[in-house]
């Protein structure tokens, strides 16, 4: 039992986030960016416990709390948005709201 | 900040405004002019506070500390002395007085919230005109008054005259604004302050009298009063003001703000004295402007432009007085001009409201059986006007003034004065006759409709007509004190003689129109209507034609260089940028197409460009 | 304790690319709760069994029951059936190879930082990270209590039905008061 390397813990977060900002850019439906939005949120939370286990420091751990907080957060105002999306034009897709281009 | 009367008196209206500035409507006619002039009386009965706790010496009452750095620490500070209190008390007084009249003249008119919340405006701006202790805050005061003139002038902004009207009082004023602004600037350059005491001890320990500077500095402010008060050359604006309603003419253009010039330049009279050469200068203005108003005053057929013109000619006799020196007798001739001149304004608008809108001499006659009480307020005022002997406040303040004249020798202001007077009987004559005497000239004039509403309507008439006679005179303190020495203390013997030059010459007009309008009407009719006599009622009629003469000389050349001027190869590089800004705002408004997801690519596209160049340089980042 | 990260880590890889390639609303929602389980295995796996535990009973409980509920209120077919044409292969290029090059650019970051410590399997406990929480982070535990009012007051408002904005393209539908 020679334990994880730190980097391959970041390296999963790096791939992660990636995949989710992929997701983001790549989908038209507000639902999948919002799902998107929520892995990118989650695998900066893994970094943030990598690194509080690596060097042993709690305060990542409590990072992680505020992280999760945040997500809460962004995911009830982001459904509610949604919602208000889906009233307007009976679809999620978010190039139907693009009433404030120039 | 401590809550004085002199604190409330301005106040008040200042909440007035805002109440009726924020109830969007919602008050109603009623409400509105309940506030409109219950705010006004307030302020008028915190005046009479004011005056009766008043203990003689100059107070500063400091409101607050604008901000506080070191030494320099600006106070937003009220001086209440003698002469802001009797201008407090005219504007409080006379202006409640009118405020009062007007809920009944504005019966039945769209927009009174509008009318009283800018009429509450004017009140506070002249308050913080006449109480600022600082030059700044009066020409805040100043600015102030002008832009409810504005306001109210245009009123009935629906007419196209009446906007012009209002443009342009506000154009020709602000060209005498902006001398008083660089006057302002000069003063504080040279004398490093705007506190009006400190202007006032610091002016002749710095400038010589008649030196080049000080001859300067009383220039722009002299500029900026004859801008406000209807002066030669600047005067075009007051007869077409009279486009607002009447108790707008009666406060703003007749009793107070064109009164303005006079409190300004009587409150810096000590830098007057010291450019004695500019001294002289708003005597002769004053005594152009009073003769050139009361020639124009005879050729008029609206009533309300006679009242304008001799408003004009009155405040020449102020400006003649200030120009020898008597300051105190040109407040005295403001304060019964106040009076008498709104006195005879409201009665004007009792007649036009009465007889539906009618406003025109010769459409008018008869009237003196059915409307009593404007003909009685017409009457008492007139009298004040032409300053009839003894009888009237308008005589002791006017002896007051060519007897000063006459004292300080200058025998062509006194001339003048004494010619103005003879005018003066002429036209109010003509005035009175032409209202009232006579076959009415109209259905509207056969049948009019007097007012009859104790209060609103005959309340302020009666109590301005008793305020007219010698009552008036009385009531007027005296502000020897406050100012300077008039030339009349140091001369001895003499007033006699003047008393009966000046009763000559008024009894000379009121003689000379009686014979002219009541034994040769047909003949005067004949010599206006042909000839040179037609002419001279013409140029008469235009005011001795200074609106053409701008027009060639100032509006005309200005409108054809911006003609030329738009054809300008510099335009068009001036252009360039506007062009080139406007080539990246077509390119940057296409990026802007409201995706979400192309923005997203082009963060994370500009983020990426960061994190590889952080990765590729050489060295690390860490 | 490795084989746990590194199976748990594939896991949570594939179930993401589930979740953003997958056309389905509910099968999306299933892959990503999958994905969250797996990266809280990972945090067991790494020492952290609190953050794992909150990852579950948070994350993957409460968020992802809120998907879950507003998926099923809305009729999402007829989106899902047009996601298919939306998602045409000329469209991912571009982005996924943005994605791509961002992901070798943090990569090569990470490589050049060159970190070297190793994660034993060391225990970081609920009372440390506690003591943590509740003595020099106070304050962000403040911020965060803060944060979740405003967004419970934000959701409220932006959620409600009876938006007097959309009441014109709404107006046929019944006009209920604030749910």
């Amino acid at each position: 039992m020679n334990g994880i390397p730190m980097e391959h813990g970041l390296i999963l977060a790096s791939i992660l986030f990636s995949l989710g900002l992929a997701g983001l850019m790549l989908r038209r439906s507000m639902l999948f960016v919002l799902m998107s939005l929520e892995v990118m949120l989650n695998s900066a939370a893994l970094a943030f416990v990598v690194g509080a286990t690596a060097w042993s420091q709690p305060d990542g751990q409590a990072m992680f709390l505020l992280v999760i907080t945040l997500a809460a957060a962004e995911a009830s105002v982001g459904l509610a948005l949604m919602i208000q999306l889906y009233q307007r034009y009976r679809s999620l897709d978010l190039d139907a709201a693009s009433r404030m281009r120039g | 900040m401590m809550v004085t009367p002199v604190v409330l008196s301005f106040l008040f209206p200042l909440m007035g405004t805002l109440v009726l500035a924020f109830s969007s409507g919602r008050l109603g006619a009623r409400g509105s002019s309940v506030i409109g002039v219950g705010s006004v009386g307030l302020a008028a009965l915190a005046t009479l506070w004011a005056v009766l706790s008043h203990t003689g010496d100059r107070e500063i009452i400091t409101l607050w500390t604008w901000i506080s750095v070191g030494d320099f620490q600006p106070t937003i500070g009220l001086g209440v002395d003698g002469l802001a209190l009797v201008m407090m008390a005219v504007i409080t007084g006379v202006g409640f007085l009118i405020h009062l009249f007007a809920a009944w003249y504005m019966t039945g008119e769209a927009g009174i919230t509008r009318f009283y919340a800018w009429m509450n405006l004017f009140v506070f701006s002249m308050m913080l005109l006449v109480l600022g202790d600082n030059l700044l805050l009066l020409f805040l005061g100043w600015e102030g008054v002008g832009l409810c003139s504005y306001g109210l002038i245009g009123y009935y902004y629906q007419g196209l005259d009446n906007a012009r009207a209002a443009f342009k009082a506000f154009v020709v004023t602000r060209i005498g604004d902006v001398f008083l602004a660089l006057g302002l600037f000069l003063v504080f350059m040279e004398l490093g302050t705007l506190d009006i005491a400190t202007v006032l001890t610091r002016a002749p320990e710095f400038w010589a009298e008649g030196s080049a500077t000080a001859n300067l500095a009383a220039l722009l402010v002299l500029g900026g009063a004859l801008g406000k008060s209807a002066q030669v050359p600047l005067h075009t604006w007051l007869p077409d003001a009279m486009a607002g309603p009447t108790p707008v003419s009666a406060l703003i253009h007749a009793a107070t703000m064109v009164t303005a010039g006079i409190y300004l330049i009587a409150r810096l009279n000590g830098l007057f004295l010291l450019a004695p050469d500019v001294m002289l200068l708003v005597g002769v203005i004053g005594a152009i402007s009073l003769l050139l108003a009361a020639f124009a005053a005879l050729a008029q057929t609206d009533i309300k432009r006679v009242l304008a013109y001799s408003t004009m000619s009155q405040i020449g006799y102020m400006f003649l007085a200030l120009g020898v020196g008597a300051f105190d007798a040109a407040i005295f001739h403001l304060v019964t001009h106040a009076f008498f001149k709104a006195l005879l304004f409201l009665s004007a608008g009792a007649v036009i409201i009465s007889c539906h809108h009618e406003q025109d001499m010769r459409k008018l006659g008869g009237l003196w059986r059915k409307l009593p009480v404007a003909y009685g307020g017409f009457i008492v005022g007139g009298a004040a006007l032409v300053a009839l002997p003894l009888v009237s406040a308008g005589f002791f303040s006017k002896d007051e003034i060519l007897w000063q004249a006459m004292a300080a020798d200058r025998n062509g202001l006194l001339i003048a004065g004494l010619l103005g007077a003879v005018l003066t009987g002429i036209y109010t004559v003509r005035l009175v006759l032409g209202t009232f005497h006579g076959e009415p000239g109209s259905d509207h004039a056969r049948h009019p409709e007097p007012g009859t509403n104790l209060i609103t309507h005959h309340l302020p008439l009666v109590v301005l007509a008793v305020l007219s006679t010698f009552i008036g005179a009385w009531l007027y303190p005296g502000l020897g004190g406050l100012f300077p020495d008039a030339p009349g203390e140091a001369v001895e013997g003499g007033h006699t003689l003047l008393q009966v030059l000046a009763i000559g010459a008024v009894v000379a007009g009121l003689a000379l129109a009686g014979w002219l309008f009541l034994m040769r009407r047909p003949w005067l009719d004949d010599v206006a209507s042909k000839g040179a006599g037609a002419s001279l009622w013409k140029l008469w009629h235009h005011a001795w034609g200074f609106d053409a003469l701008f027009d060639r000389v100032l509006v005309r050349p200005w409108q054809w260089s911006v003609r030329m001027l738009r054809f300008d190869f510099i335009n068009l590089i001036m252009n360039l940028p506007a062009l080139i800004a406007r080539g990246f705002n077509a390119g940057l408004v296409r990026s802007q197409n409201g995706r979400t997801r192309s923005y997203a690519v082009v963060m994370v596209f500009g983020a990426t460009v960061i994190l590889l160049a952080l990765a590729l340089v050489p060295g690390g980042v860490a | 304790m490795e084989i746990a990260f590194y199976l748990s880590g594939l896991v949570a890889v594939l179930a993401t690319v589930g979740v953003i390639t997958g056309t389905s609303p509910v099968h999306a929602v299933v892959y990503l709760i999958v994905s969250l389980i797996a990266v809280a295995m990972v945090f067991f796996a790494l020492g952290a069994p609190f953050a794992g535990a909150l990852e579950i009973i948070v994350y993957a409980g409460a968020i992802m029951v809120l998907f879950v509920f507003v998926v099923m209120m809305l009729n999402l077919r007829p989106d899902a059936e047009r996601e298919l044409t939306w998602t045409h292969p000329r469209h991912w290029l571009g982005p996924s190879l943005l994605a791509l090059v961002l992901l070798g650019a943090l990569l090569a970051l990470l490589r050049q930082g060159g970190v070297s410590e190793v994660i034993d399997g060391e225990l970081l406990t609920a009372r440390a990270v506690g003591l943590t929480l509740f003595g020099p982070w106070l304050m962000v535990v403040e911020l965060a209590a803060i944060l979740l009012l405003a967004a419970l007051v934000t959701a409220s408002h932006v959620g409600r039905r009876s938006n007097p904005l959309n009441r014109k393209m709404t107006g046929n539908r019944k006009r209920g008061g604030t749910p």
